[in-house]
């Protein structure tokens, strides 16, 4: 699936504080596990920031620091201006936290949950707002469905709808279009994109690399250490990676080979091509050259995709991990 | 001022303030109705648990304490022995099952549970009335169902006074009045205490607003977190106290429907009168409630899993039936039992619902229960708000 680039950042000529996302070496472990670890991240209003990284490498403990769900170990930082250690019934106000696992009533209908969550907000008319969002997110002919019944892409449409009816200033997305089929997930994004466009600043945890490319800003988490961020571009241009692109027969066999060569820190089939890359170009070409020479297959010098990027960046934290 | 700002002040004025907060329990209060609405088997146990335990228990009381298998052990052969057996034989209280002839006799046919009552006409018994010296008549009574033995060791009493008022002619006329010519000893085997009927059914109320609040909240909390959605619940701006009140609220509703079902179903069937104020009755009722319901949603914040709150309510709940004074008369008990008991709000309740329905007691008469009901619900609302875990941590 392509989806088109984002939009570049809005630009708001405002004075409230401009980067509303604003931490220092945060750390928290459970028990005798560090599960994330030194975290220092800044994120500008209005941006779309993707968080990206492995299974279990700390993105939602980072998210739910942010919004006070969680205690840091050590650490600071604010959210909105406001300080996470101390302030986070503040903060609670003005963020809209989409869990990532469906997290509102399963035993309550479409509308008995905006209800809930309107007059929780104190919204002056909860049944006319849950309304309206029913209405905007489309959902009107399921309204009286209980959120336990509705399929995977209702159920995300809605805990969206929950998180933007107080009309928070900042959202926190944990991977909020999981198990989502492709039509749902870019309509999904189209409505970041909108709310982004209002002055929304979202912070979006995904797997998906596409997804990663609609962010205007992305960071890079492995094993509780936050190892690169910036724009898609920054973040290519930072990995300092080499890569070719191997199209031919035998290309299994040849990737099977290609990992136990020095030289080569990454090998990864894309369809009916292999993305070979290295960090140190010399290296890599003096690695690749004898299969080079038997001629069998096309070898061609490639930009890294950001994939490329990523695995390489898991393989690496692995090794320093293990 | 920018857009932003403007935005996060109105969001602020509407989420701070009195008005606000009332706004969140309402929330959260209508949420647990409509929750408890949709959940057929607790919305079917509320008024079910209350009515099945009702006609179960008050089928014990109204089961006809009559018939009741007797043995007599005769060691006298006076007139006054035999008067006394032919009376009991005549009132139907009293089915002679056997005529024993030892002590280990009638023992062996208490414990084997073939008579449920034994009679001892003692040696001498005629001559000593005769001569004034009230010798003891013993009645062995099986108490173990105290409910069923009541009626017919008060029915002896009387029985014992009428004959021996009729035989004792002539010169021991002057023994028929007080203190009565013989006394009657009453040896209550098993079970030292006996009950009344009527403190039944008042006790039952206590007993099952117990059981059945203590559940309905011990579940609520660990409820949320086993499914997922504290995680939500949490990461709104609703407060511990909030949230706690608004999830108690409509179980006191359950509980003032359970506390009409008991009273009336009382009434109609098993006659149970209310002497005193039934506002001053439901009111207390309501009191009482709302301290169980805290100290189940107390166990609610403590417990990590529906199974721990369980257990722990369930680990209350047995001082609540043997201390509380529902099972053993609260004055029979040692002083370091009373004590514990003194702190249970059923304790307080029985002495208020007994009092009320029973005796006509006031508020006044009330007070101290009243107050300790109180401080209860208060000490284990403040553990359950300090205990409220804010973060997922
Ligand atoms: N409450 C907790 N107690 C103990 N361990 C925890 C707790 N929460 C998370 N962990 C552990 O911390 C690690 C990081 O978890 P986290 O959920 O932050 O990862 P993640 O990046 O969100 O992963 P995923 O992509 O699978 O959602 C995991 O190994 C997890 O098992
Ligand atoms: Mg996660």
């Amino acid at each position: 699936m392509t989806m088109a680039a984002p939009s570049p950042a809005p630009a708001h000529d405002s004075g409230a504080p401009d980067v509303v996302i604003d931490v220092e070496g945060l750390s928290k472990s459970f028990g005798s596990r560090t599960v994330v670890r030194d975290l220092t991240m800044q994120v500008r209003r209005g941006l779309i920031y993707g968080f990206l990284g492995p299974n279990g490498s700390g993105k939602t403990t980072t998210i739910r620091m942010l919004c006070g769900l969680l205690t840091p170990d050590s650490g600071r930082g604010t959210c909105l201006g406001y300080d996470i250690l101390t302030q986070s019934a503040e903060i609670k106000r003005h963020v809209g936290y989409m869990t990532q696992r469906f997290s509102l009533y399963a035993d309550l209908t479409i509308r008995e949950n905006l209800e809930f969550v309107a007059r929780v907000y104190g919204l002056p008319h909860p049944r006319r707002a849950a309304r309206d969002a029913i209405a905007r997110l489309g959902l009107q002919n399921r309204a009286d469905q209980l959120a336990g019944e509705l399929s995977g892409g209702w159920k995300q449409r809605l805990a969206l709808g929950a998180c933007i009816l107080p009309s928070p200033q900042l959202l926190l997305l944990d991977e909020p279009t999981a198990g989502v089929d492709p039509k749902a997930r870019r309509d999904f994004w189209d409505e970041i994109h909108g709310l982004a466009h209002e002055g929304l600043t979202v912070l979006v945890s995904t797997h998906y690399m596409d997804e990663a490319e609609r962010c205007h800003e992305i960071a890079y988490i492995a094993y509780g250490d936050l190892l690169t961020h910036g724009t898609v571009a920054e973040v290519i241009a930072h990995a300092n990676l080499s890569t070719w692109t191997v199209t031919g027969p035998d290309l299994a066999e040849l990737g099977e080979k290609l990992k136990k060569t020095p030289g080569v820190d990454m090998v990864a089939t894309f369809g009916a091509a292999l993305h070979v890359a290295g960090r140190d170009a010399a290296k890599l070409e003096a690695a690749i050259a004898p299969y080079r020479q038997d001629g069998a297959r096309t070898w061609r010098p490639d930009e890294p995709t950001l994939e490329d990027v990523f695995i390489d960046l898991m393989g690496r934290s692995r090794d320093n991990f293990g | 001022m920018t857009d932003f700002d403007r935005q996060m002040q109105e969001v602020d004025a509407r989420t701070r303030g009195a008005r606000a907060a009332f706004g969140r329990w309402w929330a959260t209060f209508i949420k647990e109705l409509i929750q408890l609405r949709r959940d057929r088997v607790t919305f079917a146990t509320m008024i079910l648990i209350p009515l099945i335990q009702l006609l179960l228990f008050g089928y014990a009381i109204n089961t006809d304490p009559k018939h009741l298998p007797t043995a007599v052990l005769i060691q006298d052969d006076s007139p006054f022995a035999r008067s006394f057996l032919a009376a009991m034989r005549a009132s139907d209280y009293f089915q002679m099952e056997a005529q024993a002839t030892t002590e280990a006799e009638v023992d062996a046919l208490m414990l084997s549970g073939r008579v449920q009552f034994a009679v001892q006409i003692p040696a001498h018994f005629g001559r000593d009335v005769i001569r004034g010296e009230r010798p003891a008549l013993l009645v062995i009574a099986d108490a173990t169902d105290p409910v069923a033995t009541g009626g017919a060791v008060s029915a002896l009493q009387g029985l014992a006074a009428n004959v021996f008022s009729r035989d004792l002619l002539g010169p021991a006329a002057n023994l028929a009045g007080k203190p009565g010519p013989f006394e009657l000893r009453v040896h209550r085997r098993y079970n030292p205490t006996g009950e009344t009927q009527l403190n039944i059914v008042p006790g039952l109320m206590g007993v099952i607003l117990t059981l059945t609040m203590l559940i309905y909240t011990a579940l609520s909390v660990t409820r949320e977190i086993e499914r997922g959605t504290m995680e939500s619940l949490l990461s709104m701006p609703i407060r511990p106290t909030e949230i706690m009140l608004g999830k108690i609220a409509p179980y006191a509703l359950v509980g003032g429907v359970q506390m009409a079902v008991i009273l009336t179903v009382g009434r109609l069937l098993f006659d149970v009168p209310v002497l005193g104020n039934i506002g001053l009755l439901v009111s207390l009722s309501m009191l009482f409630i709302v301290a169980n319901l805290s100290v189940g949603y107390t166990f609610s914040t403590v417990a990590t899993t529906q199974l721990q709150a369980m257990q722990m309510s369930f680990f209350f709940f047995l001082p609540n039936i043997l201390l509380s004074g529902f099972m053993f008369p609260f004055r029979g008990m040692p002083l370091w039992a009373q004590a514990i008991g003194e702190v249970i709000p059923l304790t307080h309740y029985l002495r208020i619902v007994r009092g009320i329905m029973l005796k006509g007691a006031t508020a006044s008469d009330l007070q101290s229960d009243m107050l300790a009901i109180a401080a209860f619900t208060l000490a284990a609302m403040t553990v359950a708000v300090v205990r409220f875990r804010q973060t997922l941590d």
